[in-house]
């Protein structure tokens, strides 16, 4: 399984099944989603199907219902990734440049949020609703997702600045930049495809989060709370599973797309060190 | 890499002076880049963190059912009934399960990325650990559901290759066994690991790819053989990420309460207990007395991560 852990030689053939294994336990299961989107058995599991086809499509298509609650799910989405990049980047910055008294303390804050299970985030914040006396909205769940989603902005800004080379800010300010030209010019780039990456992992964790918009939706859903009660109260099982696969193919654009963006880029911000 | 335009004749406009102002005032700059996060996570998150915090001081009155605003600690009293002593240990048992089959899959997987692939296969790998990543969350709780279903694809491949009578006898096994594998500890556990298993990968494999190549070299030229270099050299360098990739998921564990809902044995865990003490039963303060539990585990975990360095592999 390990060892021959030797760069050049080719990979032991146990290390490889592992490898290959995690891989197909990661991916296998949204095979099946697909699979039984096309299925007719419309009230149980059973596999193989006893028969394929196409309509659950059709009936999907029609139930507004699910459209309305991907419009929220996205708007939510985008809001909180724009609080979590801007505030992610700050504290990043602001965690790379200074030493500081407290320094350790708000380390630990930034991943509190994350490290805290989601259960405790929503509770808290749906008391401290209930005690202020604001009412659920759309502003309510994003407060909840971009608090959750600064963390893993952060985390991406500040592993890249720390591998970016102190060196080139220098030289920047050296040939005459002031801070702002720097941070355009210089900083900017060198973080860009991190900032991103973070972004988007944000987008993601906000698309997905069913926890804590539990505690701080009201009567509005988002797609993961749409699905939840599906789950729960089956109305029409085959058009969960195509709601499932619509999700699926969605998600695999943006991925696409990340992976273009920081291709060229990688190399590049990695060379400082 | 955008290079800086040569024309660095200086013109101090407003940012420019603004800039020295800024380079000369360290804290002032350091002031205006934390303040906006820290208003955020300090007062909105904290704040609401610590009201809840003092709602667990409270007491639900036995007769009206109402909450008595009174501190005292009658809450917790309650908290540490067998019957919640059990949820906890069953939640924590669960999180550390999950974390340690997590990171036995995840390990190799990691190491394989980070040292066997071409930039074009790391890109196919990242992508097919991320796609679950990006996936619904509920959808891929969802598979397992249909993947575990007594009707469904595991019974079927076991029956295939006639193995039938193995997964009965997995399934008549005291405690993690139950009627059909989607109504069983074991059923919870897979979709957990399967659940979180990207977060492990990805510090992991961030980790072992910070392993520089000179390091490995040095280690070989100086007579190590390759299973030592890798127990010496490569395993304690790649250990931050391991500790990092455990925070994710044993914190992850220990607050889900819609897996434990959707696939397993209907015996609660610490999220379900919150939620239904929250909701349904109106039970704030041991609502909010229950949280503090996985706040203590997290802030003992942390602790012992923070140890082996994960902070830094974040």
């Amino acid at each position: 399984m390990r060892s021959d852990g030797q760069s050049g030689r080719p990979a032991g053939w146990g290390l490889r099944m592992a490898a290959l294994g995690g891989v197909l336990f990661l991916n296998l299961p949204l095979a099946f989603i697909l699979l039984y989107a096309f299925t007719t058995d419309d009230r149980t599991f059973s596999f193989p199907p006893p028969g394929l086809t196409v309509k659950w499509f059709a009936v999907a298509w029609e139930r507004g219902d699910v459209w309305e609650a991907l419009w929220l799910s996205v708007r939510v989405a985008a809001a909180s990734m724009l609080m979590a990049m801007i505030l992610g980047t700050l504290a990043a910055a602001a965690m790379y440049r200074f030493r500081f008294f407290g320094k350790e303390a708000i380390t630990l804050l930034i991943l509190l949020p994350i490290a805290l299970p989601g259960i405790v985030t929503g509770i808290s914040l749906r008391s401290a609703f209930a005690l202020g006396g604001i009412p659920f909205s759309y502003w309510t769940i994003v407060l909840g997702h971009a608090t959750f989603c600064i963390v893993v902005v952060y985390n991406n800004v500040i592993a890249r600045l720390r591998r970016s080379s102190p060196a080139l800010i220098e030289a920047s300010m050296d040939l005459g930049a002031n801070a702002f030209e720097t941070f355009r010019y210089v900083i900017l780039p060198s973080i860009a495809t991190a900032l991103l990456a973070g972004g988007m992992l944000a987008f993601a964790l906000s698309f997905d989060e069913v926890i804590v918009t539990t505690f701080t939706a009201g009567q509005q859903s988002t797609l993961p709370i749409w699905m939840y009660q599906e789950l729960q109260r089956p109305r029409q099982r085959p058009v969960t599973n195509v709601v499932a696969v619509f999700v699926i193919a969605v998600t695999f654009i943006p991925i696409l797309a990340a992976y273009y963006l920081t291709r060229d880029t990688h190399d590049a911000a990695g060379s400082g060190k | 890499m955008a290079a800086v335009s040569a024309d660095a004749a200086p013109a101090p406009g407003v940012l420019g002076r603004f800039s020295t102002f800024l380079y000369l005032r360290p804290r002032v700059m350091l002031l205006l880049l934390l303040v906006p996060p820290l208003l955020w996570l300090g007062v909105i998150y904290l704040g609401s963190l610590f009201a809840l915090l003092a709602q667990s001081l409270f007491h639900i009155d036995d007769f009206s059912g109402l909450v008595v605003y009174e501190p005292g600690l009658q809450t917790y009293a309650e908290l540490f009934t067998p019957a919640n002593i059990d949820i906890i240990t069953r939640t924590v048992v669960m999180a550390a399960v999950v974390t340690l089959i997590c990171g036995a899959i995840a390990f190799p997987l990691a190491y394989y990325m980070a040292r066997y692939t071409s930039t074009h296969s790391k890109a196919i790998f990242y992508i097919a650990v991320m796609m679950p990543l990006w996936s619904n969350y509920l959808v891929r709780v969802y598979s397992w559901k249909l993947i575990l279903a007594k009707e469904g694809v595991i019974t079927w491949l076991f029956n295939l290759v006639g193995l039938g009578g193995v997964l009965d006898w997995i399934l008549e096994l005291p405690v993690i066994g139950g009627p059909s594998l989607s109504v069983s500890y074991i059923g919870t556990c897979i979709t957990f690991v399967y659940i979180w298993l990207p977060y492990m990968v990805l510090p992991v494999e961030a980790a072992l790819e910070r392993v520089p190549r000179s390091f490995i070299e040095a280690s070989a030229d100086l007579g190590a053989h390759p299973g030592e270099t890798f127990r010496r050299v490569i395993l304690p360098l790649a250990i931050p990420g391991v500790a990092a990739g455990s925070i994710f998921t044993f914190s992850l564990t220990l607050g889900d309460y819609i897996i434990p809902q959707l696939v397993g044995s209907s015996r609660p865990f610490i999220g379900m207990a919150v939620y239904q003490l929250q909701g349904t039963a109106g039970n704030i303060p041991l609502a909010a007395a229950f949280t503090i539990v996985p706040m203590v585990v997290m802030g003992i975990y942390l602790t012992i991560a923070k140890r082996f360095g994960a902070f830094d592999a974040l």
